[in-house]
This record gives C-alpha cells, structure tokens and sequence, in this order.
C-alpha cells in the first residue's frame, strides 16, 4: 500500500471492480479495498443475471457459472403459471451464477489490469482538503491509515458509509428495503426457468424465488418489504416455506440480506466522490437484480474519472458526466420499475390472479417483462391504469 | 433504552446498516457495532431478516 493514489475504490464487489479495471486500464493509479478477508463470501445474493447484460462486461466463464436458465416462471398466488422469457434473442436467458467465484473473478480482472488490491481493508472515514474529499482513512488489521486519493469511489453496498460521510444521505426507509433470506438446497428439482411465487401469503411485498443451480441444487429465498417486517420475518416466512412445500429439501447453505428498492436517489457524486451500484442503490425496485446495473454504472463511473484526470478536475463538474450518464440509462429502468413495484404492493392477492387469468390465450412465451407488462395494462387498464405513462 | 444485538442469531447482512438514519451501526467482517449517535428508533430490528435487533 502506498501513501496516495489516484483512485480508492471501497468495496469489491460488482460495482467496485468494474469501476477500479475501468480505470487501471486506462493506466490511473487505483487502489481497491475490500473490508471482509474474502471477496464474494458471505454471498448476500440470488445470483440471477441476463445473459446479454452480463456479456457486455466479461465472457462467460464455467468456473462461476452454475446454472442457465430458459427464462423466468411467474406463479400468481392461486398458482396459475405465465412463462416468459428475459432475453428473446436467445433460447437460454440468464445464468445463476456462484457469486463467491465470480466476485472474485472480477477483482482478478481489476487486479491484473493494474489496481492494487487489499481485503480486510476497512474505510473508516473519510479525508478532506480544503473541504473536498481527498482520500480515506482505513483500518488494515488493527492499524489506522490514512490514504489520499484525488477521488474516492463507494462502491460499499447496502451498508454504505461512503456517501453518508461525503454529505450524501443514503439511509433506506423501511419502505425502500427488501429483507431477504434465502437457502441453498439441495436434493429437488428445480427446472429449467427461474420461478417467482407473487402474493401475499408467500412474500409480502416481495416474492419468493427458486433459481437451479444445477446439480438438484437451487436457491431458494424470499424477499419481503421492510415496511411490511417485523410481525413476520423474511427467515420465518422462508423456513415455513419449505417445511410446507419442499420436505425432502436438505439446506446446504444461507443467506441473509437486503436489496435497496427506493428507485433512483437524489445524488451520487459530490467533489472528489461518486457512488456506484447498492451504494448508489441502483438495484431494480421491481426484480430486486442490481448486478448488472452495478457493472453498468462502474464502468460509467470508471471512464469519468478517467477524464477527470485528463483534465485535472475532481470536482462535481467533472463528475456530473457520470450522474447524467447514469440516469438516462439505469436510472430510467429504475424509475419504471419503481412505479410498478409501487402498484404491485398494493395488489391483493385476488387481484394478482386477475392479471394472470387475463394472459390466458395469449403467447407471452418469448416476451421480456417490459412487453409483458404493457399487455397486462392493455387488457386490465382499470387496475393497472396509474402505469399508463410508462407505454406513452 | 438501547440496541441488543443478538451475535449468535445476525447473519452478517448489513441491512441494518443502510437503514440506520443515524448512521450508527457498522458492520465489520461477522458483527455489528453500535455508537452512541443510535436513537433506538427500532428501523433496524423492524427490517432485520433474522430478527436479530431488538431495541429494549
Ligand atoms: C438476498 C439477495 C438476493 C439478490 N439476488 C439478486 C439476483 O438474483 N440478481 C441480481 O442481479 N442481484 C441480486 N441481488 C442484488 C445484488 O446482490 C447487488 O445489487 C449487488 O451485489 C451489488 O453490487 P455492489 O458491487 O454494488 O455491492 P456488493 O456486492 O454488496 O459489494 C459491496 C462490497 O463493499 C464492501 N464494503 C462495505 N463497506 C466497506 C468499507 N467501509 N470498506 C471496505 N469495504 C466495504 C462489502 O464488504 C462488499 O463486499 C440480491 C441481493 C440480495 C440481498
């Protein structure tokens, strides 16, 4: 570890990763801290992604590949089924993917494109000069460093405390959280589509997921809003789950966590600070997915501070570029799916099994989610009609 | 009144983390810390997955 570098990247994870090769490739000086001794582990995901999304930032790889799927089961709360496909340039849609590795793989890519990179690294403030960000303060087994950078980059997740200490309130409503817990078991047989169980009884204000992960082996895990926590708990709701539904199921593996869902927020960049992916909580409202979306904007965020240092400017100047950027791609997403996470919340389960009996008839066989939903309002306009300015 | 957290139940998520808005809590490798800036507003335990929070 040296004194000063060009870039920190706190967090290595999706968003961080992307964002330090970004930049190291282009020859700045990174540096890359992740706070846990292991990259990827403890998984805090359901480890589902497009195809065609992921691809656009590193090749397929068998190693953290666990399974493909053909494409998402819907399964409305009286078990009506509506299949669709997430991607219908391809007959095989998305992979579940073993995060442990594939964490690991893209820091690897950062590490060999020239970043420096440390785990067991911990920020633990921030440093200012002349009142702008000016690098961290870190804790490396026990000691305190101080490190300066000309920019800081959180890229810490859920947990964030980079924008926090940058000015930049990233606390999450009840409301703007999903609570998840989720097993790894083995023994059943999953399929080939990733099911998603809606209603009420299952996942309030969330769903309830099965992903293959090849080898009789699937992810199997609930998310429920915040808001609607407490009473009942995402573990409890899961654990009933699968003593109901799955009793030959042997849990191999768990996982806890949180998704923000609260849709684009007000700022991700401050002087000498940005923030990508959970930090910038730029995960979906409505699927819950945020990888892609965190490579996405780290490789947006990477490139920025590429011209930032052409020019010599850190400043939000410079560093709206990414902002902008961000919002009229991702961010747009974003708020399309929060409008219907919005709706969808509100929906009683009878309503739910409406919406699936209304695509009887019709193929949606080979439609992304987007299609899917401009012909659930086409046919019930009356329930779905505040998502009308989303198919203007 | 103040923020037990249970160590042997958390699974190390960080989901109290982000909601925390006092920013008080900090989750470090398999446990959380609390500072003195918790309000004991109770989002945390409220969100939990595990239930791991309970404000007392
Ligand atoms: C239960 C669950 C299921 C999910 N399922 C899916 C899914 O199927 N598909 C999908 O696309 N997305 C899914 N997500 C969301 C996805 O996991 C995240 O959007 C994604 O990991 C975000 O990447 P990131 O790089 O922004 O953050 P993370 O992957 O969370 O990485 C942040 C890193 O920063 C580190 N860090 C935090 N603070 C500090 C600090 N102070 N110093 C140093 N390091 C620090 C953390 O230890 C962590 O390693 C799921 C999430 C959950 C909780």
């Amino acid at each position: 570890m040296r004194d000063r570098y060009d870039v920190i990247v706190v967090g290595a994870g999706p968003a961080g990763s992307i964002t330090a090769k970004t930049c190291a490739e282009a020859g700045l000086d990174v540096l890359l801290i992740e706070k846990r001794q292991e990259i990827g582990d403890p998984v805090r995901c359901a480890e589902g992604v497009g195809k065609d999304a992921l691809k656009k930032h590193i090749e397929p790889d068998n190693r953290w590949i666990a399974a493909e799927v053909k494409g998402s089961l819907l399964i409305a709360p009286d078990g009506t089924e509506i299949k669709i496909s997430e991607d219908t340039s391809s007959m095989k849609a998305g992979y579940v993917l073993e995060r442990k590795v594939f964490d690991r793989a893209l820091a690897q890519m950062a590490a060999m494109a020239g970043a420096e990179v440390m785990v067991k690294t911990r920020a633990t403030g921030l440093l200012r000069s002349n009142g702008r960000v000016a690098g961290i303060e870190a804790m490396y087994l026990g000691e305190t460093y101080n490190i300066k950078a000309d920019i800081v980059i959180g890229a810490d997740g859920i947990e964030s405390k980079i924008g926090r200490w940058g000015g930049i309130d990233t606390s999450l409503k009840p409301a703007d959280i999903e609570t998840c817990a989720q097993f790894l078991v083995s023994n059943i047989d999953p399929g080939e589509y990733s099911t998603f169980y809606l209603g009420n009884n299952y996942a309030p204000g969330g769903y309830l997921w099965i992903f293959p992960k090849g080898g009789h082996m699937a992810n199997v895990g609930i998310g429920i809003l915040g808001s609607k926590s407490g009473d009942v708990r995402a573990i409890s709701l899961l654990q009933r789950y699968i003593h109901n539904n799955m009793p030959q199921a042997k849990i191999v593996e768990m996982v806890v966590g949180g998704v923000p869902v609260s849709g684009p927020i007000e700022q991700t960049v401050t002087d000498g600070l940005m923030l990508v992916g959970d930090a910038a909580r730029q995960s979906d409202p409505l699927t819950g997915g945020g990888i892609t979306n965190a490579m996405d904007a780290g490789k947006m965020a990477g490139e920025v501070c590429i011209k930032a240092k052409e020019i010599g400017d850190y400043s939000v100047n410079t560093l709206k570029e990414y902002e902008d950027k961000w919002r009229a791609t991702i961010g747009k997403e974003l708020g399309k799916s929060l409008q219907v996470k919005n709706l969808l919340i509100k929906l009683t389960d009878e309503q739910l099994n409406k919406l699936a009996y209304s695509l009887k008839g019709v193929d949606v066989s080979n439609m992304a989610l987007p299609s899917l939903l401009f012909i659930l309002f086409k046919k019930n306009p009356k329930m779905l009609w505040e998502l009308r300015t989303l198919f203007k | 009144m103040s923020l037990n957290v249970n160590r042997y139940k958390c699974g190390y998520c960080g989901a109290c983390v982000g909601v925390c808005p006092a920013g008080a809590l900090e989750l470090i490798e398999t446990w959380v810390e609390v500072d003195n800036t918790c309000t004991s507003c109770g989002i945390c335990a409220k969100i939990c997955p595990v239930g791991a929070l309970e404000v007392k």
